[in-house]
């Protein structure tokens, strides 16, 4: 079924720019979108799965191996075939088998083997795993996932199955901070994280409506429209990816970032690393070769609003204070 | 019956034949019968049967409804909302029908069902519902019978092209209405549940029968999540319903066919947005459903293009209930409205101010941007006149600011007790017999006895031979029980079977069978935090003088950032002049306990015994919840009105004290703060009868005093006295 164009969302440009930059670099470690209802932060997820260039994996891998990888077999490298990006759906109520693989329940019952079914983790390996209303998730599970987001590996041992499995994927959480918080020991794991807004210009709302309407009336065609611009910002995605290696991150802007992380109090290194690896994919994808102040000023609030010491209390919210500490730092 | 059927069941004050089942498929001549209204028998099928009829009640509280109220005019508005809903559920997510149980609702039911496509779902959903029956998964009967995996459908998706009619919905937890949500917004159900993965179908419109009592104190509401997704909010309650046509359905069917091809002029969407912009209306689904809604009305009215009439009934329906702020009045120009009263300050309902980051940058020059011109006109008058008909009441008093604050649930809406038997974080399955409550884990039994299948099946076809030649009988039984048996069966397989008959029936057992032995026996196991709440009781009387008030809101928001970090509930208490009040129901949204707490007013006599009685009632409450209630109050102890609001400083220290007494039974963890500008000797005396730690205000020293209570709430009770 045809999904919204990701080019045709209205507005919310923080949270596009989020989720091309993880697209661009997944090592930024993911993006939470968090804000109002009805801003279209579900949209934008399954829009940018449309989005996302394809990659190349051997066919039949349950676990999207890359034939391209040194360590891969020969015979694997033989059967290598273009592949949607995965992007996959964690939905609320998912049970803990499902997610990280189980025994092969099918298989078992039927054949009396033993045999290990992949979960989730396995399927959005090398892809994007979405969890809509991430706040309500069961603790357990968001646990599990940061930690298999932070190694890169999972690692299963239950029912006498030990398996472990490479599972790199792009976190991205979703949900609306009145249906409860996110607990702020998990809030640092995330890479980026975003506030969305409903749209208060009056024009831009009834963009927003107009373009909902046509795509409904014909998504078809609604979707051949936009299909150029589709494109553009897949090539874009691809570019920057050839370029991210290249990009140069200057001392000044290097001390920039530590300057930016120090005036805010922001906990660890995981903030200035996180900062200049969403710098640098910004320029890749804006086609510069050297990370500017523009670049830092440009992803700074998105890579440290939720890494402050948050005041929860505080009403103008962190982003806010990210500005303010721009300005301090960026006039020098 | 399958295990986890929803089966109707009879309640108290229902008529007995509520007690039919209102599930499945709906009877081909159960509509037909529905045609003209008002049918008993509609009503039979259709009722709430778990919902007790209410006691008729002068004092409840009057719904914010159509303006319209007891007539006739309120009803055909309704009854629009339903037929436009029968058009297509899917595409206007539904309704919320705030109603009790009775003639209204069910005539609104009885007529959305017979609008509905022949054959098309109406399902019911009780709030109880479990996950696993919601969204589907391992069919386990079947899945024994047939020995491999079979999956069931769930409710959702069984209501696939229908509707599903929500009971109960103000008690429905946040992760049903995430579940609801997700399944209208994307029109399937994504399943990842023990052994069952994949995606369902389920386009359906839901209904949700909100009983619950909205008022500034009460949270009881159907979900915002899910309010948010569904295009009508209606206030049955006071209307006449009146009769449906002969040909409703044909009617109905007709519109339907014409809806693809209604055209709506884009003067009409660009005054549904403006309007929705003047009322308030934050969120686009709103303005998407109002165009929708508009739509269906032009087709119901036989119409091939979207005319005023309709766009102005699709905002009473869609907007109007939504409204967060009152429109400025119709005279002045609306067009200005719409561009410069585009508020940031739009309402705490939909706009949370706290996430006040400035509006994403404007959108750039678009092809398709409007040309904002004089389209805005007299139409957009027209639909905004329209919708303040049905706007709700507190805003056209202009209390949007006051009161959106207060209706929007969070986190702690209300809901029904979450047991840990049930629910938290997972310890794994362990074996064990199914006793005493615990819960058979039942894909981890049929894990544990997969791998031994075929060994089992060998050994009970040996064993069946050896019995044959024994005794037919005693293998029998032994197919049953194993335990004592003489056929040298004393490892005791059971054949679990779908259809429940005697697993020696299938003798020798059938090759697909599943071998299930004792040992494969999972229970499951949880391990859940106790919730907390900690209700912060907060004398704001005039004596507790101003500026110790303000430490007192220091010293507690302190409090309230250390609940965060632990993801604590938070209440607030606050009593002034003559009584007590609940500034805030328990919540985890502290920025609201925040916000609740800087608007506090100061003043007044000091009804400490009123203070203490309602954070009572809010502990008992809590406790009911399952969750742990700690106190901490701060007052000076100068108790000088008495609960009836009287004054007179002796009795009303003895109802305090009194008062405290009856709080200290619960035996909770308490810590009285001092908030005097010297510690008295009254609030200690309090402390000793609550059993609380005594903490006098150290002097304007907020920050020390947080340090020194931090540990309080969750320690027992300490000895009075104990300086900070």
């Amino acid at each position: 079924m045809a999904v919204f164009p990701f080019t045709a969302i209205v507005g919310q440009d923080e949270m596009k720019t989020a989720l091309l930059l993880a697209a661009v670099d997944p090592s930024i470690g993911g993006v939470l979108a968090f804000g109002d209802r009805g801003a279209g932060k579900s949209t934008a997820v399954r829009a940018l799965a449309a989005l996302l260039p394809p990659i190349r994996v051997v066919a039949g891998s349950p676990y999207n191996d890359d034939p391209d990888a040194r360590d891969c077999p020969e015979a694997d490298r033989a059967k290598a075939v273009e592949a949607p990006t995965p992007v996959v759906d964690l939905p609320l109520g998912a049970t803990e088998d499902r997610v990280v693989g189980a025994l092969d329940l099918e298989r078992a019952l039927t054949r009396g083997e033993k045999a290990f079914e992949p979960g989730l983790l396995a399927r959005a390996h090398r892809g994007f795993l979405y969890i809509d209303e991430v706040n309500l998730l069961e603790d357990h599970l968001v646990d599990l996932l940061l930690d298999v987001a932070a190694s890169g590996e999972n690692v299963v041992e239950r029912e006498g199955l030990s398996v472990r499995h490479a599972a790199r994927f792009v976190l991205v959480g979703s949900g609306n901070p009145e249906e409860g918080e996110l607990r702020p020991q998990l809030l640092d794991r995330f890479g980026l994280s975003v506030e969305v807004s409903t749209p208060k210009e009056l024009a831009e709302r009834i963009l927003v409506v107009r373009r909902r309407d046509a795509f409904e009336r014909d998504r078809a065609g609604f979707v051949a429209e936009w299909a150029s611009e589709e494109a553009s910002v897949r090539e874009r995605i691809l570019a920057a990816r050839a370029r991210l290696p290249g990009v140069e991150a200057p001392d000044a802007a290097l001390e920039k970032a530590a300057r930016l992380c120090l005036a805010l109090k922001a906990d660890g290194l995981r903030g200035e690393l996180t900062l200049l690896r969403a710098a640098r994919a910004l320029a890749a994808l804006e086609g510069a070769g050297v990370v500017t102040d523009a670049h830092v000023r440009a992803v700074a609030p998105s890579a440290l609003r939720h890494r402050l010491r948050r005041d929860p209390l505080d009403e103008a919210g962190s982003g806010a204070r990210v500005a303010r500490a721009l300005d301090e730092v960026l006039a020098a | 019956m399958k295990p986890g059927c929803v089966q109707a069941s009879a309640a108290p004050g229902a008529a007995p034949d509520a007690a039919r089942p209102v599930d499945g498929p709906r009877p081909a001549g159960d509509v037909a019968g529905a045609a003209v209204w008002p049918s008993a028998e509609v009503f039979a099928r259709r009722r709430a049967p778990e919902a007790p009829a209410p006691a008729p009640s002068a004092s409840a509280a009057p719904q914010a409804a159509f303006a319209a109220g007891e007539d006739g005019a309120g009803w055909s508005d309704a009854a629009a909302a339903a037929d436009m809903l029968a058009l297509d559920p899917a595409a206007l997510g539904g309704a919320r029908l705030r109603a009790r149980f009775g003639p209204a609702r069910d005539a609104w039911l009885a007529r959305l069902a017979a609008g509905l496509p022949e054959g098309a779902p109406f399902r019911r959903i009780p709030a109880s519902v479990t996950e696993e029956r919601l969204l589907g998964g391992l069919d386990l009967a079947a899945t024994l019978a047939a020995g491999r995996p079979v999956t069931r459908r769930g409710v959702l998706a069984e209501a696939h092209g229908g509707v599903a009619v929500l009971a109960m919905a103000e008690r429905a937890q946040a992760t049903l209405a995430a579940h609801l949500g997700a399944a209208l917004d994307g029109g399937v159900v994504r399943l990842a549940r023990e052994g069952a993965g994949g995606a369902v179908p389920a386009r359906l419109g839901v209904v949700a029968l909100d009983e619950g009592e909205e008022s500034e104190e009460s949270e009881e509401a159907a979900p915002p999540a899910l309010r948010e997704r569904l295009a009508f909010d209606l206030a049955l309650d006071r209307l006449r319903p009146e009769p449906m046509s002969a040909d409703h359905r044909a009617r109905i069917a007709e519109a339907r066919r014409r809806l693809p091809h209604v055209a709506c002029p884009d003067a009409v969407l660009e005054a549904l947005c403006a309007a929705a912009e003047a009322l308030g209306v934050a969120s686009p689904r709103a303005a998407i459903f109002a165009l929708r809604a508009a739509c269906a009305a032009a087709a119901l009215e036989g119409r091939a293009e979207v005319e005023a009439g309709d766009a102005a009934l699709a905002a009473r329906l869609a907007l109007g209930p939504r409204a967060t702020q009152a429109p400025a009045a119709p005279d002045e120009a609306p067009e200005d409205d719409a561009s410069e009263d585009a508020p940031d300050e739009t309402s705490p309902d939909e706009t949370p101010p706290d996430r006040g980051d400035p509006p994403p940058d404007a959108p750039e020059p678009d092809a398709d941007r409007l040309d904002e011109g004089p389209a805005l006109g007299e139409l957009t008058e027209l639909v905004i006149a329209a919708a303040r008909a049905s706007l709700p009441a507190g805003v056209l008093a202009g209390l949007a600011a006051a009161s959106g604050a207060g209706r929007a649930p969070g986190a702690g809406a209300a809901g029904a007790m979450r047991r840990a038997a049930t629910r938290g974080r997972p310890l794994g399955a362990r074996p064990g017999m199914p006793q005493g409550g615990a819960r058979l884990d039942l894909v981890e039994t049929l894990r544990a006895a997969a791998p031994w299948q075929p060994l089992r099946r060998r050994e009970a076809a040996e064993r069946a031979a050896a019995a044959v030649d024994a005794n037919e009988d005693a293998a029998r039984d032994g197919a049953r029980d194993g335990a004592g048996d003489g056929a040298g069966d004393g490892a005791g397989d059971l054949a679990m079977d779908a259809t429940g008959d005697a697993a020696g029936d299938a003798f020798p057992p059938a090759p697909r069978r599943v071998l299930v032995r004792r040992e494969d026996f999972r229970l499951r196991r949880f391990k859940r935090p106790a919730e907390t709440l900690t209700i912060f009781v907060v004398d704001a009387s005039g004596s507790a003088a101003a500026q110790r008030l303000a430490e007192a809101k220091g010293a507690v928001e302190l409090l309230l950032a250390e609940s965060y970090v632990r993801r604590d509930r938070v209440a607030l208490v606050t009593f002034r002049g003559a009584g007590a009040e609940l500034a805030l129901a328990p919540t985890r949204a502290l920025a609201r306990a925040k916000r609740a707490l800087a608007g506090l007013p100061g003043g007044g006599g000091t009804p400490l015994a009123a203070g203490l009685e309602l954070a009572a009632l809010e502990a008992e409450a809590a406790l009911r919840r399952g969750w742990t209630p700690t106190l901490a109050i701060l007052t000076d102890g100068r108790a000088n009105v008495r609960r009836d609001g009287s004054g007179g400083r002796e009795a009303a220290r003895a109802e305090a004290l009194e008062a405290a007494g009856r709080l200290r039974a619960l035996g909770l963890g308490a810590a009285l703060i001092d908030s005097g500008a010297r510690p008295s000797p009254d609030a200690a005396a309090v402390a000793a009868a609550l059993g609380a730690r005594y903490l006098p205000l150290p002097r304007a020293d907020a920050a020390a005093l947080a340090g020194a209570l931090s540990g309080a709430p969750s320690g027992a009770p300490a000895a009075t006295g104990a300086r900070a």
